[in-house]
């Protein structure tokens, strides 16, 4: 018996950390469940449904008449799908505007994550606050402020007009051009923050052997710096690339009618053709397209959390 | 030694990416001043739109609603993520900790559209099992935005949480305090900071979201950024441009401030070390 080896009031006292430890435990792990890991069990099954014109717009799954229990599996939702090139062009034109942007964002951001990662700690702490406001400040706002920017009569071909460099107007509102400028300007802060947190951690002292020893810096770079900010680059990489394949509002302001965009396609099944078992289709695909972006930036993010100070 | 030459490649990117960053805005609030309908064409200073903006009962009411939800999902948030953060950083063998933390991370980069359609298919199954909610509005608005900000007030307060140093809390239990007490008598006031900018944080994320609150609000709550999205859908317009400036300096406020009290709190700890 346990309480042979330990003395009654320390038994007690085990018992009361065993128990607030539950409940510190319990109640976000609960409201999670609840919240969001049922409602993708939800989709799940809504997806192997039928749409009907009913409240709610589909057909049970499980039901239970006459005391028999049934289950109608319908994969006619995944097949169609697969017959309409509308959803195969719309899931690849995603993941190459997604993937496009990263890139746009990976260019830019590294050596942004750089050079405030080598300035002084006084410098340091307001390029990150300059560099985190506009992440704070509305999304749809900044998305929109690119719309009178890119516009026939707007600020840039203005611009570009009055310099002498085109004739007239260029089309750069509603092309994919201006979703890929508008995903890269949205995310770039995403990108930029992880990439500085693995850099301002570098150790100076092995770049300072690599110069010792007669390494170029760009050398240096090569074999040293960027394969130790690895994690960072995956990390700022997923934060961009996952939302951005599911994007909406950006391919829904700036994008023409020839971006095809899963996000979009999704929310037009959902809102304008009120198919939602199709819609919930769609969201399973483009889960499981995502799902090794996701684990791994999970595997980056736990460990983070976990690391002791 | 490393070299740090004044005009790098990077420090000229660094600036480069900034204005990047900025101008598109700074633009934005130079237009809100322009007096001409047409949004392209200066036509002189003026505050005309604004005055326009605060006669909109619709955008008045939104913007309200908005507020309201964003409190209450903040507060909810920070009490959520707060307990996440712990369990991540203090209870290193707790059965179903790793479900737990796929959990609190997969929202930070799950795509909205995939959030809200779950969650409005999770309230309508409710609707009929449980009969709640009767309406979808503010309280489904609340739980849908409570659940996503809790991931980011997490990531903030366990980044604190994982500096704190840990034999003030040992002193505390090992004098007889229960972890209940310790927790509000030595923690709690020692990553205040953080929960103050996590709240910060999450009241933006809140007001900021469009796409998650059009999948699970009903007709009677509408949100700001709907308003601004249909309305924006039909194109530029000067009054949208008033409200814009207008959200970007409330926002740089609250997040200047959330900066200002983590870089307190920062040069305290350093003083103190």
């Amino acid at each position: 018996m346990a309480n042979k080896l330990m003395p009654a009031p320390l038994m007690e006292r085990v018992r009361s950390v065993v128990f607030h430890r539950r409940v510190v435990f319990g109640i976000p792990f609960l409201w999670l469940l609840l919240f969001f890991l049922l409602p993708f069990a939800l989709v799940l099954k809504i997806s192997f449904s039928s749409a009907v014109m009913a409240i709610p717009p589909y057909e049970p799954v499980f039901s239970f008449v006459d005391n028999t229990f049934s289950v109608v599996v319908n994969f006619s939702n995944y097949l169609f799908l697969l017959s309409d090139s509308l959803y195969i062009a719309a899931y690849w034109g995603s993941v190459k505007i997604a993937f496009i942007a990263t890139l746009v964002c990976l260019l830019i951001g590294y050596p942004m994550a750089y050079a405030m990662a080598r300035a002084s700690a006084r410098v340091q702490l307001v390029l990150l606050l300059m560099v985190m406001l506009p992440s704070w400040t509305s999304f749809l706002i900044r998305v929109y402020a690119w719309m009178g920017i890119l516009g026939n009569q707007g600020l840039m071909n203005n611009l570009l007009m009055w310099l002498g460099v085109i004739n007239a107007p260029l089309k750069m509102l509603n092309t994919n051009f201006a979703v890929v400028l508008g995903i890269a300007y949205a995310y770039l802060p995403f990108m930029v923050l992880p990439i500085y947190t693995n850099l301002v951690k570098l150790d100076v002292r092995l770049l300072e052997a690599a110069s010792d020893l007669g390494c170029r810096s760009l050398t240096t770079f090569w074999a040293i710096t960027l394969p130790l900010s690895k994690a960072g680059i995956i990390a700022g990489s997923m934060l961009v690339f996952i939302p951005a394949v599911g994007e909406f509002v950006i391919p829904e302001l700036l994008g023409g009618p020839d971006t095809l965009m899963i996000g979009k396609v999704l929310w037009e099944e959902f809102f304008n053709n009120r198919d939602w078992p199709v819609a919930s289709s769609l969201a399973m695909v483009m889960l499981a397209l995502l799902l090794i972006p996701i684990v791994l930036f999970h595997r980056f993010q736990a460990r983070e959390m976990e690391k002791d100070g | 030694m490393v070299k740090s030459r004044p005009f790098s490649f990077s420090k000229v990117m660094l600036v480069l990416g900034l204005l990047f960053l900025y101008l598109p805005m700074f633009v934005l609030i130079v237009y809100s001043f322009n007096a001409s309908r047409l949004v392209s064409v200066w036509a002189g200073f003026s505050t005309h739109w604004y005055g326009e903006l605060f006669r909109d009962q619709q955008i008045l009411s939104a913007v309200w609603m908005s507020l309201k939800i964003a409190f209450y999902s903040a507060s909810m948030a920070v009490c959520l993520g707060t307990l996440c953060a712990f369990v991540m950083t203090r209870f290193k063998r707790i059965r179903g900790r790793t479900l737990l933390s796929s959990m609190i991370s997969a929202p930070l980069v799950m795509p909205e559209v995939i959030t809200g359609l779950s969650l409005l298919l999770l309230f309508v199954q409710m609707a009929q099992t449980i009969g709640w909610p009767v309406d979808r509005g503010m309280a489904t608005i609340w739980i849908a935005h409570t659940t996503f900000c809790s991931a980011y007030v997490a990531v903030v307060v366990s980044a604190r949480l994982r500096e704190v140093d840990r034999s003030m809390e040992e002193a505390a239990m090992d004098l007889g305090c229960t972890p209940f007490k310790t927790f509000f008598v030595i923690t709690l006031p020692v990553i205040m900071p953080a929960l103050v900018s996590g709240w910060l944080l999450a009241f933006t994320l809140s007001l900021d979201d469009l796409v998650i609150a059009s999948f699970v609000s009903g007709p009677g709550a509408t949100t700001l950024p709907m308003v601004v999205f249909s309305s924006v859908r039909m194109g530029v317009s000067p009054k949208i441009n008033a409200l814009a400036a207008l959200i970007i300096l409330a926002v740089s406020l609250i997040a200047f401030i959330a900066w200002y009290l983590m870089w307190r709190a920062e040069k305290r700890r350093r003083g103190e070390a």
